[in-house]
């Protein structure tokens, strides 16, 4: 490869803050559409909703492509981060014995990588959670029937433990009534945030998100060159109100709210 | 006042170094950082001790040569400012006042507090000029530079090459730096013509020296004597990708 190739660029210092940036950014977009799905947990129909957002974004075949390409992400971004704070420690090799960081710069700049460390243990700890599950795991099904007319939620029951489906959703019309037997991971979610332990470890692990991403937003744009007076404080109030705020905001609201409704 | 100094002693770069104590008496708040090393660099010669070895050059703020962790930041407390031009009335009476050398693997210690800085050196070697003949100076008129380019040329341009960008960086980066003299030379029509081969020989030769990477704490703008701007850095990051790219 020669040195002026385009590849030779994430062998740079420059490309692999680059690497860090596009991979972070696009973990940043899935975040949005997370959260956004996931608000139908808050919808008072016994999770039908969310059961059945569940089987789309599992099954569909576009949805399905984007999700590996963010597997993959996930681990680009978590293996660069921590070569990145392996390399930085070496071009330092004695510290200093006073080093007042916080006089020049905030805390979540200095502590990206004990953030991300957070929250990478927090994903193979969610993913274990509900993905596993999910996939792998023994999730039951539960039946909706609901009026065609109306749509008027009349029954919800539980399947029995042995109930085994091809798919993780069939959908029948019997007169005027519809049913839906469906993969119940709505009940997965429910279980899971009745230990108050588990609903701290979620708390805690999206103020670290809310800490990297106040730092992680913003900065993105600028290792791609994008600093710009007209849209750095856009950026930096999208950063902090939508990226630090409102969406870890919102996720640490889903275990607090099953908890508090256990 | 009086003042309690804790200075890094190394005798050079192989050896570990350790922290020497010393007592400065009658120190005048008038004085500057350095006079005041001068005043115990003095007494220690007449006691026949070891002065501790520090680098000075115009006293006036302007080489980039004095070079001064203080009590955990470069060039002490205060913004915009090299440590010749750091006052003692900066600090209280009866303080004790920690100095260490600038730590970075790519600025090894030459004696105490002296750095080896030639990697800023050969970093500029790499491509930090304009080689093209420029010949005899034209009229100013037939060469036309935007206000806004000229001052931010002029801003970047500020830059004395102290490395108290590398010394604030949690990690070492000399990007600040780098940037710097990337973005006044690119930023002007003599400088353009070798922007792309600048940018990336440049870049290549920042990370062959062993600076850490970028991870836009803005330390480096914050601690920087000329108050250099991180606008830099994103500068550079451009050059550098579309001079990749294309």
């Amino acid at each position: 490869m020669s040195s002026n190739s385009v590849l030779s660029l994430f062998k740079s210092s420059i490309g692999k803050k680059v690497i860090m940036a596009l991979t972070g950014l696009f973990l940043s977009i899935f975040l949005v559409v997370h959260v956004s799905g996931n608000f139908q947990l808050f919808k008072t129909d016994s999770g039908l909703s969310f059961n059945q957002y569940s089987v789309l974004m599992t099954t569909n075949p576009f949805i399905k492509t984007i999700s590996y390409l963010l597997y993959i992400t996930i681990v680009l971004h978590a293996i660069r981060g921590i070569m990145l704070v392996l390399e930085n420690k070496k071009a330092r090799p004695v510290s200093y014995a006073m080093y007042d960081g916080k006089a020049n710069s905030k805390w979540a700049s200095r502590n990206m990588g004990l953030l991300g460390t957070v929250i990478l243990f927090f994903i193979v700890i969610h993913l274990n959670d509900f993905w596993y599950q999910y996939k792998f795991g023994h999730i039951p099904f539960t039946m909706y029937k609901t009026e065609l007319t109306t749509g008027k939620l009349v029954e919800v029951k539980e399947m029995e433990a042995g109930f085994k489906m091809g798919s993780k959703m069939e959908e029948m019309i019997v007169g005027d009534h519809k049913y839906v037997i469906v993969k119940d991971l709505y009940k997965e979610v429910k279980d899971e945030f009745k230990e108050w332990w588990m609903v701290l470890i979620y708390v805690v692990s999206m103020a670290a998100v809310s800490f990297h991403l106040y730092h992680g937003f913003k900065s993105s744009f600028q290792s791609l060159g994008l600093n710009h007076r007209k849209y750095n404080g856009l950026i930096q109030s999208i950063g902090t109100w939508v990226f630090a705020i409102i969406i870890p905001a919102s996720f640490a609201a889903m275990p607090l709210y099953f908890f508090i409704n256990r | 006042m009086n003042i309690t100094l804790k200075v890094w002693k190394q005798r050079n770069k192989d050896e570990r170094g350790r922290f020497e104590t010393y007592q400065v008496q009658d120190v005048s708040e008038d004085m500057s950082f350095l006079e005041m090393f001068d005043v115990l660099n003095e007494r220690l010669i007449n006691e026949g001790k070891d002065p501790v070895a520090f680098d000075h050059d115009c006293r006036e703020g302007i080489c980039g040569a004095c070079s001064m962790y203080i009590n955990g930041r470069p060039h002490g407390p205060l913004q915009g400012v090299t440590t010749c031009q750091l006052h003692m009335r900066s600090f209280k009476d009866g303080e004790t006042i920690v100095v260490e050398p600038w730590r970075s693997a790519a600025f090894p210690v030459i004696k105490d507090l002296a750095v080896d800085r030639s990697s800023f050196d050969r970093i500029m070697a790499a491509g930090g000029f304009v080689s093209v003949n420029t010949g005899n100076a034209q009229d100013a008129n037939s060469i036309l530079i935007p206000k806004d380019d000229a001052d931010k040329a002029f801003e970047a341009a500020a830059c004395i090459g102290c490395g108290a960008c590398v010394a604030a960086c949690k990690n070492s980066s000399a990007m600040l730096f780098v940037s710097a003299k990337v973005s006044q030379l690119s930023l002007l029509p003599q400088g353009k013509a070798e922007r792309h081969e600048r940018v990336m020989k440049m870049v290549a030769q920042m990370d062959e020296e062993g600076f850490g990477n970028c991870t836009n704490t803005g330390a480096c703008e914050a601690e920087c004597p000329k108050e250099i701007s991180i606008e830099n850095i994103a500068r550079m990051n451009r050059e550098y990708l579309s001079a990749k790219i294309s």
